[in-house]
């Protein structure tokens, strides 16, 4: 049997988003630039279109709305072009210790070029403290960046109660918003952001396309530079297809949100608590309130992550251990250290994310094969034989 | 239809829509630890070896990106800012496609020093120019291999040689935009350390590119998850990648570019015996064969595209990067075209899916309307002059 676990890490795309797609990677094929005939003007009507989709489904004016080539790069170009755009007016950014990858080494980059960045703590379910916010920004705080929901442990951050303290204090704000469509109301006046970055392959669009949301007003500088494309801000020739797709799963992803949350709670929830139950010696990771739908994370002491991995794998789990970007790394999740999970148990996390076409005999697997393979793994650790020992 | 235009853009060949199939059922993530991701990331690994292979290097040396801009903005960024202590001068030609021009104007407002090489009449870079700006501080030298507008071939191959006298510290960088896959281009024997290739100009799909880099250390554009080897982060576009390699694993380019620069020719003479006051821009004899730059006299350019689009025939009068833009064709600026040849400029631009009924085709339908609009325009002018 074959279960697809990974869904913080990357979605199946769609048959109704390929379906969009296929159009104008055959017959309209244009590039959105050629103004001076059909095809090309046909391409560049579907890019405006799908922008206006995309503006529509996040509460964003269609000129707010700029198509990038992935969520990294969104993140990348919001906080480079704000940093340098504002060098004259002060150094200091906030972010925190649970950020993305993209945006944390994307901060310390900007370390070494003379800004100085503070990484906020999280409480031990990975929360944000407003308070802390605002008590970090000092005259010479230029941006701040908070992550809507994160990526690994799945807590949903106070993201409107920090617009509201950015916007009292006339900084501007990004979020990266990368795990939260189809998971939780996007809308970025409620949120109260300047800027906001999206990656479609999160709910089930095609990869290499996502969408940096630049309030109007808000100047930053390029971080691409060429021809005229994305109104002078973000020069390529367009992504036809994969800013169609993105706009068809964004479309399908906020229509039905009530609906998707509800379902991928229910799988998450049958998850979490089947797997407390039945293994012992077992952390959720991440909170029960504010959390985002599809996200599951828990940690097995006397575990190594990657053995859990592989074992699931070979029954035809795909999971994760944290970030998919940062698989391969030998070092514990930041997340979970910045939560306070000691190096050993961070050790021994596991990441399930649910997605739409998660059914509950998949859940029904899950449960059946992964507690022997704690079980498994915890006979071959040295450590654990000692707990049992004191125990008996 | 007769899609003339494939420097702007190509339709994506059945072998990349196919892959792009295909690889849509291996979604996973390619740095997941799972089969999912494990398939993806092969796909890939084939990818990068079909692209290096069309170039003759090291698949380890091939970086995916999304797209020709981006390749052309991480190498000339990435260079400039990671060598800036060894020196701040840079070279490159008049003629180079915005996403290096535009580069160049941004690194001169962050203080960097850059000469900008002209050309000659046909649009060649003038070497003995070339020669003489480069310093001992030059760090980065980056000429296109194939000009965009005029598909001329820039003399790439014998810059490494004269850059070593004068410059030895500079890194060689190359737009192969307009070049890779259509020419025959070797990296490693010409001494190029950066090559940027864009997969929707060679039959692939819009939104992937690549940047062959080797000998040079550069700064990542993007930083994050650290794929592509730390230096291009951002989750794989694994169905573009997929279509890029199955393109590069079908072109030949001796046989494609055998093909292009026969239809040009018959283009090309077809115009020439047919239709009176015109000028080539460029020369037979460095023409990729894949472009054909024409300058109809006393006809504005934009007034003939709507006539031939009107007849199905799908040309443009320059890059379609800049054609929102009312800019001047820079290009044909350099080569020293008078504002007239200028304003009545064509490019037609091949490939391998044309054929010699869509060159007749055009040819004739060429002739209708740039004598009708010449008759037009004679008149208003006589009319101007009699009033």
């Amino acid at each position: 049997m074959d279960v697809y676990m990974d869904n913080n890490a990357t979605t199946y795309m769609k048959k109704e988003v390929l379906d969009a797609m296929l159009p104008y990677l055959t017959q309209q094929y244009g590039n959105g630039s050629s103004k001076f005939y059909k095809i090309g003007r046909v391409a560049g009507a579907a890019v405006r279109d799908a922008r206006d989709v995309v503006a529509k489904a996040i509460g964003a004016k269609i000129n707010e709305i700029y198509f990038t080539g992935s969520g990294t790069e969104a993140d990348n170009w919001a906080i480079k072009g704000a940093a340098f755009a504002k060098k004259d007016k002060g150094n200091h950014i906030i972010t925190t210790q649970i950020e993305h990858h993209a945006v944390l080494h994307t901060c310390e980059y900007l370390e070494k070029h003379g800004y100085e960045v503070t990484y906020l703590p999280v409480d031990e379910y990975g929360m944000v403290k407003p308070d802390d916010v605002e008590n970090a920004i000092t005259d010479k705080t230029i941006l701040i960046s908070i992550m809507t929901a994160n990526n690994e442990i799945g807590t949903i951050q106070p993201i409107a109660q920090i617009g509201k303290i950015a916007k009292s204090h006339k900084i501007l704000f990004h979020t990266d918003a990368v795990q939260a469509i189809g998971h939780i109301r996007v809308n970025v006046e409620e949120m109260g952001v300047d800027m906001l970055s999206l990656s479609a392959h999160k709910f089930h669009g095609p990869k290499g396309v996502g969408v940096l949301y630049i309030k109007n007003g808000v100047k930053i500088d390029n971080l691409i530079h060429g021809g005229g494309q994305e109104r002078g801000k973000r020069a390529s020739t367009e992504n036809v297809a994969g800013i169609v797709g993105l706009a068809k799963a964004i479309e399908i992803a906020t229509e039905n949100l009530d609906e998707n949350i509800k379902k991928l709670s229910y799988f998450r929830d049958r998850l979490i608590s089947g797997i407390l139950e039945k293994i012992p010696y077992c952390r959720l990771n991440g909170p029960t309130e504010n959390r985002l739908c599809n996200n599951a994370n828990f940690s097995f002491r006397y575990v190594e992550g990657e053995s859990i991995l592989m074992l699931l794998d070979m029954k035809g789990v795909a999971a994760s251990s944290g970030s998919a970007c940062a698989s391969g790394s030998l070092d514990p999740s930041h997340v979970l250290l910045a939560i306070g999970l000691p190096h050993e148990i961070a050790h021994g996390s596991l990441r399930l994310s649910v997605g739409d076409n998660t059914t509950d005999k998949d859940v029904d697997y899950v449960l059946e094969v992964l507690p022997p393979i704690i079980e498994r793994l915890r006979a071959m650790s040295p450590l654990y034989e000692g707990v049992e020992r004191r125990e008996n | 239809m007769v899609y003339l235009d494939n420097a702007a853009t190509t339709k994506p060949s059945k072998a990349a829509v196919d892959a792009m199939l295909v690889s849509c059922e291996h979604f996973g993530n390619p740095s997941s630890l799972h089969r999912v991701g494990l398939n993806a990331e092969k796909i890939i690994k084939n990818s990068r070896q079909a692209v290096s292979r069309l170039i003759g290097v090291d698949a380890g040396k091939i970086y995916f990106t999304s797209g020709g801009t981006e390749a052309n903005n991480m190498a000339i960024l990435g260079c400039a800012f990671q060598n800036e202590k060894k020196g701040r001068h840079l070279v490159t030609t008049k003629i180079e496609h915005p996403s290096v021009l535009e580069v160049f104007k941004f690194l001169e407002k962050a203080g960097f020093e850059v000469s900008f090489v002209g050309v000659d009449q046909n649009g060649i870079m003038r070497i003995d120019e070339f020669e003489a700006v480069l310093r001992e501080d030059t760090v980065l030298v980056s000429v296109m291999s194939v000009n965009n507008e005029t598909g001329m071939i820039q003399p790439v191959d014998k810059l490494k040689a004269i850059m070593g006298r004068k410059s030895p510290k500079a890194a060689l960088h190359s737009d192969a935009v307009q070049a890779f896959g259509k020419i025959v281009i070797n990296p490693r024997a010409w001494g190029i350390n950066l090559l940027s290739m864009s997969a929707h100009k060679v039959h692939g799909i819009k939104g992937t590119g690549a940047l062959y880099a080797d000998g040079v250390s550069i700064r990542p554009l993007f930083a994050g998850g650290g794929q592509e080897k730390n230096m291009r982060s951002g989750t794989e576009n694994v169905v573009g990648i997929a279509a890029f390699g199955a393109v590069a694993g079908e072109i030949d380019i001796t046989k494609n570019r055998e093909k292009a620069l026969l239809l040009r020719k018959r283009l090309e003479q077809g115009i020439l015996s047919n239709i009176d006051d015109v000028k080539i821009n460029g020369s037979d004899e460095f023409a990729s064969g894949f472009i054909l730059n024409v300058s109809f006299l006393g006809v504005k350019s934009e007034v003939l595209l709507h006539s031939l689009e009107n007849r199905g025939i799908y040309v443009s009068s320059g890059s379609a990067c800049s054609s929102n833009k009312s800019a001047q064709n820079y290009v044909l600026a350099a080569m020293g075209r008078s504002k007239e040849e200028i304003d009545g400029a064509i490019r037609f631009s091949l490939s391998n899916e044309n054929t010699d009924g869509d060159i007749d085709f055009c040819i004739d339908v060429l002739k209708t309307e740039v004598a009708n609009i010449r008759k037009y325009v004679r008149g208003r002018n006589e009319r101007n002059h009699h009033g």
